[in-house]
């Protein structure tokens, strides 16, 4: 966790960029970010078996594992708070996600573990967590709702297209060496534990 | 005629309470969120709980629910013997939770646990969910704790024997806080229900969070277990959002009953860092004071 980094990108972020950011760093990603959580996970995957084409493309841009709260306003839609969702749910699906939308930015919270590390090292990705309930926080850096697929899952869990200009703070804590900060933490916080316990 | 008006009272305080639970934080969490800040060591669990002061600075100012995850709606109601009627009440509390859905906004969360059919309005078979509870007095106590799924998804029930003891309840808490790491948007409030039978055990250590976190329990030697336990989950090291750090928890409260001489249930729930709640007092008479 040495030289670490704030670093602003713009999406699409290539290859090429992913690669450079490493573990500790502090993104703000301007651009395009979609939301997929569970539902929308499951349904992806359900048209890659049966070959059909999903409705959005994920190459380059930000998946964000958020179930927005927002509000019918005139003809459109309106964020009203949109903080990350714990992003283990999606840990059996996201390598194959990964493999086959090509997101380059994964944003979540609590983190994710060695299969998804696996993906973001063969693929080019990293995950960053977003502050868990910081809801205004993101909703601040959301510009507008520019779409919205898969409704019929619940406004949860639908896809939905976001413009964000300088989303973030974004801590990476997965990198395209498939680097897991947290791996570090685990082993302290293990040893910790011993002495708690045996006390 | 009055029956009808107070339905209505009641009804309006409920959405009043959601709305100011989904929207602010009681001042004793405010308070503990800013000593965290303070203190913390670690880097990355400073510049969260930074962000963290800031989405409630900036939920206060623009009116809107601190966090996406609006939760399911749990009402506690404490009945007086001397309030009267009160068979109106899961039809008035379910009405108020439509209401604050589409007017606070919340986020509908509420599903059908197989279908996953979202009806749009958090309402539903057993939800919201409301606890019933007695007391003496001409006024109602209603409480709302909208309850998210980060920290609710995490909950643990231990069904541990006389012989593990308090050291088998401190394990089981530390591996419980440990295991959840930063999934429950730590630092949490943590309930710890203890005796009493499985449901009973966790049913506590909901109650549990109901207490402001400056209050210990009355009697001693559970207070001082409450101390104790808190140090050892913030000497875990998980720390803010599980990303390393020394506040892992805000408080621990625990709540306790009888249990079989057979057995020790141990209920584990967790509350995030958002830890939302909101009280009125209702009197027959129509008078409503928030506490």
């Amino acid at each position: 966790m040495t030289n670490t980094a704030t670093l602003k990108l713009k999406t699409p972020i290539s290859e090429k960029e992913v690669r450079r950011i490493r573990i500790g760093d502090i993104l703000y990603v301007s651009g395009t970010a979609i939301t997929a959580r569970d539902e929308a996970h499951i349904r992806a995957l359900e048209y890659l078996e049966h070959g059909k084409k999903l409705p959005l493309e994920f190459k380059g841009l930000v998946l964000y594992h958020c179930g927005p709260l927002v509000r019918k306003e005139g003809g459109g839609w309106r964020v009203v708070a949109a903080g990350p969702t714990t992003s283990m749910r999606m840990e059996s699906l996201e390598a194959e996600f990964i493999e086959n939308f090509r997101p380059s930015v994964i944003v979540g919270k609590g983190g994710m573990g060695g299969k998804t590390a696996e993906a973001a090292k063969k693929f080019g990705a990293v995950y960053c967590d977003f502050t868990g309930g910081a809801a205004v926080l993101a909703a601040e850096a959301i510009e507008e709702v520019q779409g919205v697929e898969w409704l019929d899952l619940g406004m949860p869990e639908a896809l939905w297209v976001l413009k964000i200009r300088e989303f973030g703070p974004l801590v990476v804590t997965i990198d395209s060496s498939g680097k897991n900060l947290r791996d570090d933490l685990t082993r302290e916080i293990e040893a910790k534990r011993a002495k708690i316990i045996g006390s | 005629m009055k029956a009808i008006y107070i339905e209505k009272v009641v009804e309006d305080a409920a959405v009043e309470l959601l709305r100011r639970a989904t929207t602010e934080l009681p001042p004793d969490v405010l308070a503990a969120l800013k000593k965290a800040y303070e203190e913390e060591t670690s880097e990355l669990g400073r510049n969260q709980l930074g962000a963290i002061l800031e989405n409630i600075r900036l939920a206060e100012k623009t009116k809107r629910p601190l966090c996406q995850d609006t939760g399911v709606m749990i009402f506690y109601v404490t009945i007086g013997n001397e309030f009267g009627d009160f068979a109106f009440l899961p039809k008035a509390l379910t009405e108020a939770t439509r209401r604050a859905t589409r007017d606070v906004p919340l986020r509908p969360n509420a599903v059908h646990p197989l279908t996953r059919h979202n009806p749009g309005n958090n309402t539903g078979t057993g939800v919201p969910i409301i606890n019933y509870d007695i007391t003496t007095g001409d006024y109602i106590e209603l409480t709302a704790l909208p309850k998210g799924a980060g920290a609710e998804n995490m909950s643990a029930l231990a069904i541990l024997t006389p012989s593990d003891g308090v050291k088998g309840i401190k394990k089981f808490v530390i591996d419980t806080v440990i295991a959840a790491g930063g999934k429950p948007c730590p630092p949490t409030v943590i309930g710890v229900g203890i005796g009493g039978k499985a449901d009973l055990a966790m049913r506590l250590s909901k109650k549990a969070l109901l207490r402001p976190l400056d209050k210990r329990h009355p009697e001693k030697e559970i207070a001082q277990l409450e101390e104790e336990l808190l140090e050892m989950v913030n000497s875990t090291g998980v720390g803010p959002m599980g990303l390393g750090g020394k506040y892992t928890a805000l408080g621990l409260n625990i709540e306790y009953a009888y249990s079989h001489t057979a057995g020790l249930p141990v209920g584990i729930n967790f509350q995030c860092w958002a830890d939302r709640r909101a009280r009125a007092r209702i009197r027959r008479d129509g008078r409503v004071e928030y506490v």
